[in-house]
């Protein structure tokens, strides 16, 4: 009895090993022959990843998984979302439950270095601003000494914040909520004199205040939150795929290619915009694609500065207008820039 | 002198009993004795009911009264001042069948109808093959239920569990949960009271295992930890590795009520189904068990009602439930209303209220129809 349950264990034990032996065919084969890319997003973050009315996802985040499913299915609409906590996105990403994350998070020197993780680009520039009333005189956040905070608790808001009054020599009070909803209306309510989140989070608060023309927005930003989205890096083709991506949008943008015109632009006779159609050479090769994944990007999502106007820009309810912001194109003074292709 | 009987007056009747005074009797009597007997009670009184009615009518008031009922998200930001059920009735279907393939719904509304039926037909005393309903509903149900929503057999498409949610799911998991956890929280329980070493020992380490951990870490590591066990190429359903790590975690808890049951029962009543001859699981099943489980009917509810609840967990592992489709709902920018949020948690606590407290009407009326003279 005891030898036939060793001899099952140890056949158990080989079989075991045997099978993680024969370990990982690349990402890219495996979303093809599954049909669809898994992108895991946020549990609703205006503008980035949320639901619409007809119970689409819809949003910044969003279209940059449709973007990859444009380029590798030809078709944007074969992707699946996993709304995922702030807790579980790197443990869902390593575990091969999504494929890609693209949930509005920062790319640190921790998570790139220690997590086994790939940021493949920065798809938007957020960095910690404040909101104050326009009552209480108060025109830069060094004049903030000894006011009352509102924030979430356990977030790097709240660290940032701490470093910020501490660098500065000022006092504050902290007044921390679990959720931005709570936040929102302690601050709307008069319990303290600042809201502080990430600047995008300011702009799609604000329009849940009372009078939203009675506060304004200093001009500080005292952290750098470049959110970008993140791969496994294990698999670098699949990681070149992602990135690529990002830079197809954001090239197609500066060559002026958006999804009205990208038919025509596909007769370009400039050979840069000729390489990005896929009209000539064969990069698409090395990244595992058709060569018209840049005009199916296009086509069906749209450039960079497209996605951005249709979810986040000035004519959005968040209303973050992008002239002369960091969110602009490199060639109009902002930070938005990407490699070329060829 | 005439006849001095005339004179004197001798009452052949009692007096009918009078009304005792309107201050003492009646409504305005138990008010007065209840409400106003001092004039510090009459002034508690005076301050709470306008605190209570203060607070009803701004309920009301913000609910009803002045809430937007139709018109879309304009409507909501003209008046930000009362709820926004169009907010709901716009997303009505997401809150319920969350993210399932639109022409697909008709297999929840399928499951839903069946349900419903054979909670109410199961537990109307008058209905017809009440207990084959019954059985039906415990066992082949959820297993048809789950082949149903997901699909892959019978022409049905497949609909992955990573689309599931809604109230949907919540209905899923709690079910699933309640299921499972009885009869093996049963079995735990009988377990633990077992005289052969190794059973009891195992129940034991179970029961006091999956009472030690947090539901959270629980679905955590079902969901992302195990995972990372498995060769690749062997990956089975999310959602089931989470009802699994659920129905443990419930039944453990189950296990420990009805011990509770086991323990209340007079040791005469094991000695007597012993000294009639029974072997051990028919004086369980025909003597013990009735008596033990219809004791602790309420912890049992109670667990039940617990398990609902805590069924909004799963969020951790990326499945949007009631709570979480409302949640991401919210962050929509064209609803970012200051009623919004409100409405939205509004309409979830009320619909967990209804749903909690008909499980509890259903347990109490459970109780009477048990309760044969047994009740101390």
């Amino acid at each position: 009895m005891k030898k036939l349950f060793l001899s099952c264990l140890s056949i158990a034990l080989l079989g075991g090993i045997a099978i993680a032996g024969g370990h990982e065919k690349g990402t890219l084969s495996a979303v093809k022959s599954k049909g669809h890319i898994q992108c895991g997003v946020s549990q609703g973050l205006p503008g980035f990843s949320n639901p619409d009315d007809q119970g689409n996802w819809s949003g910044l985040d969003v279209d940059f998984c449709r973007a990859m499913s444009a380029a590798v299915f030809g078709d944007a609409d074969k992707v699946k979302y996993t709304p995922l906590s702030a807790r579980a996105r790197f443990e869902a990403l390593r575990s091969g439950e999504i494929d890609v994350l693209a949930r509005n998070t920062t790319w640190t020197m921790q998570r790139d270095a220690t997590l086994g993780l790939e940021f493949v680009g920065v798809n938007y520039y957020d960095g910690q601003g404040f909101m104050v009333r326009k009552t209480l005189g108060v025109n830069s956040a060094m004049e903030l000494d000894g006011a009352s905070a509102c924030t979430n608790t356990g977030t790097t808001t709240e660290l940032n914040l701490t470093d910020f009054f501490r660098a500065n020599g000022m006092q504050f009070e902290l007044v921390a909520f679990e959720r931005a909803d709570e936040v929102v209306a302690a601050y709307d309510a008069g319990r303290c004199d600042v809201y502080t989140t990430d600047r995008s989070g300011l702009a799609a608060q604000r329009t849940k205040l009372s009078n939203p023309n009675d506060h304004k927005v200093l001009p500080e930003i005292i952290s750098k939150e470049p959110l970008g989205p993140v791969v496994r890096q294990d698999d670098p083709q699949w990681a070149d795929l992602a990135r690529w991506t990002l830079n197809a949008m954001i090239n197609a943008e500066e060559m002026g290619i958006d999804s009205s015109n990208v038919d025509s632009k596909r007769s370009d006779s400039n050979p840069a915009v000729k390489r990005l159609m896929g009209t000539e050479g064969d990069l698409h090769e090395a990244i595992g694609v058709n060569n018209d994944w840049a005009y199916n990007i296009v086509k069906q999502v749209g450039n960079y500065g497209e996605v951005y106007e249709r979810h986040v820009g000035a004519n959005t309810p968040l209303q973050l207008g992008r002239g002369g912001t960091v969110n602009d194109l490199w060639t109009n003074g902002g930070l938005i820039y990407a490699p070329p292709v060829r | 002198m005439s006849n001095p009987r005339s004179v004197f007056f001798v009452r052949k009747e009692f007096i009918s009993a009078r009304q005792a005074p309107a201050s003492t009797i009646g409504v305005l009597g138990w008010i007065r004795n209840n409400l106003f007997s001092t004039p510090f009670n009459s002034l508690l009184t005076v301050a709470l009911g306008g605190l209570g009615v203060w607070l009803i009518w701004g309920a009301l008031d913000w609910l009803i009264f002045n809430a937007v009922w139709a018109g879309g998200n304009e409507a909501c930001k003209v008046n930000p001042e009362g709820a926004c059920w169009t907010f709901i009735s716009t997303r009505f279907d997401q809150f319920v069948y969350g993210f399932y393939e639109k022409p697909e719904r008709w297999r929840v509304d399928l499951i839903l109808l069946v349900l419903f039926t054979g909670i109410f037909w199961s537990g109307w005393e008058r209905a017809p093959a009440r207990k084959w309903v019954g059985g039906f509903m415990l066992i082949p149900f959820p297993l048809i239920a789950w082949v149903v929503l997901y699909g892959g057999i019978f022409g049905l498409p497949v609909v992955e569990t990573s689309q599931w949610g809604g109230f949907t799911l919540t209905l899923v998991v709690s079910l699933i949960g309640i299921i499972v956890s009885l009869p093996l929280g049963i079995l735990l329980a009988l377990g633990r009271r077992s005289k052969m070493p190794i059973i009891h020992s195992t129940c034991l380490f179970f029961i006091e295992f999956w009472r030690g951990v947090p539901l959270i870490t629980v679905l955590f590591m079902a969901a992302y930890v195990l995972p990372l066990f498995f060769p690749a190429g062997l990956n089975f359903d999310q959602l089931l590795r989470a009802l699994i790590g659920f129905a443990l975690f419930a039944a453990a808890y189950m296990a420990e009520v009805v011990r509770g049951g086991l323990q209340s029962l007079n040791k005469g009543q094991y000695e007597a189904a012993d000294s009639l001859g029974l072997s051990y699981w028919k004086s369980m099943r025909l003597i013990i068990l009735p008596q033990a489980l219809k004791a602790v009917i309420p912890g049992i509810v109670n667990t039940f009602i617990g398990l609902f609840k805590d069924t909004t967990l799963v969020l951790i592992i990326g499945l949007l439930d009631l709570l979480g489709m409302v949640h991401a709902a919210i962050a929509d920018p064209n609803w970012s209303i200051r009623s919004v949020p409100t409405t939205g948690y509004a309409f979830v606590a009320i619909t967990f209220f209804i749903f909690c407290y008909g499980m509890s009407r259903y347990s109490r009326f459970v109780e009477e129809k048990l309760n044969t003279g047994h009740k101390r």
